[in-house]
């Protein structure tokens, strides 16, 4: 069929088709882009208000970044700090206990190990919300609520049940290499940290930078948990604090401007680590 | 696959007759071995494992000491929950009315879970200072050496590597999970509800009444039309972005595109926004006086706002636009990686074959898509099912309908559950709602994984 057509109009559609696939993901991209744009602009606005009637600010001030970081109601930079060191600690405790649940799971053989999947699965079934309430008032107990502790604890809790892409992962790591290893004698512990590990980069990474990222984007349990102490909240419930009805007008460029500084950050990681966070997902499911 | 390793200890095993029952250890062990039933490792320090029998010893100590001064008060007043109640009461000696503080139902319920927990971890223990006594028999037995504490230490790193690993986990497990998730559950059978709130009240076990107001009663009205929304919402919230995803996975790789990088990046820093951040903003963008309303007006399209997210049927609508902004990047970015990967040569011998690009794509690119990216796809399901986010930055729930309680029409099964407990303090009916929602993802799992092969071969061996 594509035969008898003349390599003139061939080349025609050929241009056409280009044209219209070029034009297509132009305007898709605007579409995605513009709200991105839009929140960048509106945070070097300096008309007031939450809600004008254009998209272009009239006239341009860094004054709002500059708010942001000097407003004692808001501490802005401690919340900065709060996170950035609930994330850290999150990040190494919670990449540690996946990856030891994931490994585990996929290559050591026990009694439980069976059984122990199949509750994981319908543990992870409930929704997170319905224990919300109770793990508050068991940190309660514990004296806890109110700290950056309490979140390090919930979030880095909460990872031992999210094995599953992890686990994916190692099981497409030939178990042949395990047995040899241990025909020349290796113990587990070996196996683990001399063959195991240095194979698994992709996985770690995106365990770490998932793990990362958690304590930036939550921000119901964190509510939860620090309840009025402002001077503990992360950057997700203070952008959100700022946007009740009595100070959303005012503060809507200093929110956005928050929102700007912290998104940097995560995006530049995303992109550098955007890599491995595709071999991650894809890795769970091709089996060797 | 199985390894030889395991062949070869499964070997081990069947050599080995079938260890000895918990009564017949206590009739042919020596009295060292008996007192281990009754005092915790002692047989263990007897034969120099020290620090081994000191923990058990250490532990039957402390459970014991708990269970007397807490324990046996915590189990006995779960039956209860509690019969003082808050209130004034005439004191005799003082000749006035004193408050007494009553007991705090709901404390005495997690209490209660808490020391159910403890008792079947002290069984675990005692199991495994049983076991413990059994092996020191055997090998006593056999006239084998015992091993030494530091042996011990040794095969924790080899054979018995998974408790060093999953130990810790599983304590956070325990304490953060199943235990609020145990008390949650029993909130479900009690009449915790907004006029019976601890510590001013006391609530009790009512059984399954809640279950049946929820689905039977006078709250029916809102679950179900909750539940319809959910599931159309899950459906339409999955499959949009996973194929707008692909489709736009394969715009971004077909090859008259120029720049196929930077269009990738670009699409690539809305998936790296914070969700709350990119949902709070079209929240705003779409609001009645927001830009777009503007923008519209202005421009003479329109001549009254759009109620985006004011009107019931409208913001269910921009909820799923929304989400497609938000999630279709992320199919796209994986997709891409597996698009990437496909094995050209039958991309190539299918053109040859005179195939066309939608054939290709139908027959080779989308099931290979599909096979790769469906234990993704269930997760995802059930993240919408349970998606918060979504809709508590973006409309709250809102706009408010009368007919329903304490719910709006745009409230999912989880933001209701939420609310539920947050604003109107009916925590048995948000309990209820948590376990049909448990119930509603299970039974979809289990059917999909079913279907998926991905999860059978290794997953649940």
């Amino acid at each position: 069929m594509a035969q008898r057509t003349s390599t003139h109009s061939r080349a025609t559609q050929k241009r056409h088709r280009s044209i219209w696939i070029n034009l297509l993901t132009a305007v898709l991209a605007i579409v995605w882009i513009l709200p991105i744009v839009w929140i960048v602009l509106t945070s070097f606005r300096a008309e007031g208000g939450a809600f004008v009637q254009y998209f272009v600010p009239k006239s341009y001030t860094f004054q709002n970044y500059v708010t942001l970081f000097n407003n004692p109601d808001f501490p802005f930079l401690q919340w900065f700090l709060n996170t950035l060191m609930v994330s850290a600690v999150t990040c190494v405790i919670s990449t540690l206990i996946i990856i030891a649940m994931a490994y585990s799971l996929s290559r050591l053989r026990f009694k439980f190990r069976g059984p122990f999947l199949k509750i994981a699965l319908v543990l992870n079934m409930f929704p997170g919300f319905m224990s919300m309430i109770a793990i508050y008032y068991i940190l309660k107990a514990m004296n806890l609520t109110q700290s950056l502790v309490a979140l390090i604890l919930v979030y880095s809790s909460g990872a031992a049940l999210g094995f599953y892409i992890a686990k994916g992962f190692f099981d497409t790591i030939p178990m042949a290499l395990d047995e040899s290893a241990m025909i020349d004698g290796a113990t587990k512990f070996q196996i683990f940290t001399k063959i195991t590990l240095p194979l698994s980069k992709p996985i770690v990474v995106y365990t770490a930078l998932m793990a990362f990222m958690a304590p930036w984007m939550d921000f119901i349990f964190a509510k939860i948990i620090l309840g009025d102490a402002i001077h503990k909240y992360t950057t997700a419930i203070g952008l959100y604090s700022m946007m009740t009805k009595t100070t959303q007008n005012s503060l809507f460029m200093t929110f956005t401007a928050g929102c700007v500084v912290i998104a940097i950050p995560i995006t530049i990681l995303f992109i550098f680590m955007q890599r491995y966070y595709v071999e991650g997902i894809t890795s769970g499911a091709v089996k060797g | 696959m199985m390894t030889k390793f395991w062949k070869k200890s499964s070997a081990k095993k069947s050599v080995i007759p079938k260890p000895i029952s918990f009564g017949e250890l206590f009739k042919k062990g020596d009295s060292l071995t008996k007192l281990q039933y009754f005092v915790m490792g002692s047989n263990n320090i007897a034969k120099k494992q020290v620090p081994k029998g000191l923990f058990f010893l250490g532990v039957e100590i402390l459970f014991f000491y708990w269970l007397v001064s807490n324990g046996i008060h915590a189990i006995a007043m779960l039956k209860t929950l509690g019969t003082k109640s808050q209130g004034w009461k005439y004191d005799k000696t003082l000749g006035i009315q004193i408050q007494q503080a009553g007991d705090n139902s709901m404390l005495l319920l997690l209490f209660g879970i808490a020391a159910l927990l403890a008792i079947v971890l002290f069984i675990y223990v005692y199991w495994t200072n049983f076991k413990s006594n059994r092996k020191l028999y055997t090998l006593a037995k056999e006239g084998h050496k015992i091993p030494s504490t530091m042996q011990d230490i040794r095969s924790l790193f080899d054979e018995k590597f998974h408790i060093t690993l999953m130990a810790i986990p599983i304590v956070g497990v325990l304490a953060f999970t199943v235990l609020p998730l145990l008390y949650m559950i029993s909130i479900a059978f009690t009449s915790y509800d907004h006029n019976h709130l601890p510590p001013k009240n006391l609530f009790h076990w009512v059984g399954f009444t809640n279950f049946g107001s929820v689905i039977n009663g006078d709250i029916s009205s809102t679950f179900f039309p909750v539940l319809t929304w959910t599931i159309v919402w899950a459906v339409v919230a999955t499959a949009t972005t996973f194929f707008g995803g692909i489709l736009l996975a394969l715009l971004l790789n077909a090859k008259p595109l120029r720049g196929k990088k930077f269009w990738r990046i670009i699409f690539m820093i809305t998936m790296a926004v914070p969700q709350f951040v990119s949902l709070l903003l079209m929240a705003n963008l779409f609001n009645d006086s927001g830009p777009i309303n503007a923008l519209l007006l202005n421009l003479g399209w329109i001549k009254t706002a759009i109620p985006f997210l004011t009107n019931g049927m409208l913001a269910k609508l921009t909820i799923i636009v929304v989400n497609m902004w938000i999630g279709i990047p992320v199919t796209m970015l994986v997709a891409t990686g597996i698009i990437q990967n496909l094995p050209q040569d039958q991309i190539e011998a299918a053109t040859i074959d005179g195939a066309n690009t939608f054939q290709i794509f139908r027959k080779i690119t989308f099931p290979q898509i599909v096979f790769v990216m469906a234990p993704a796809l269930i997760q995802q399901f059930i993240g919408n099912i349970n998606n918060f986010n979504v809709i508590y930055l973006l409309t709250g729930g809102y706009p408010s309908n009368s007919t329903f309680y304490s719910a709006g029409e745009t409230d999912l099964l989880v933001t209701w559950l939420y609310k539920l407990t947050v604003d109107s303090a009916d925590y048995n009916l948000a309990s209820v709602i948590g376990i049909l929602i448990f119930i509603l993802s299970a039974v979809f799992s289990l059917f999909a994984y079913k279907k998926t092969n991905s999860y059978q071969n290794g997953g649940m061996a």
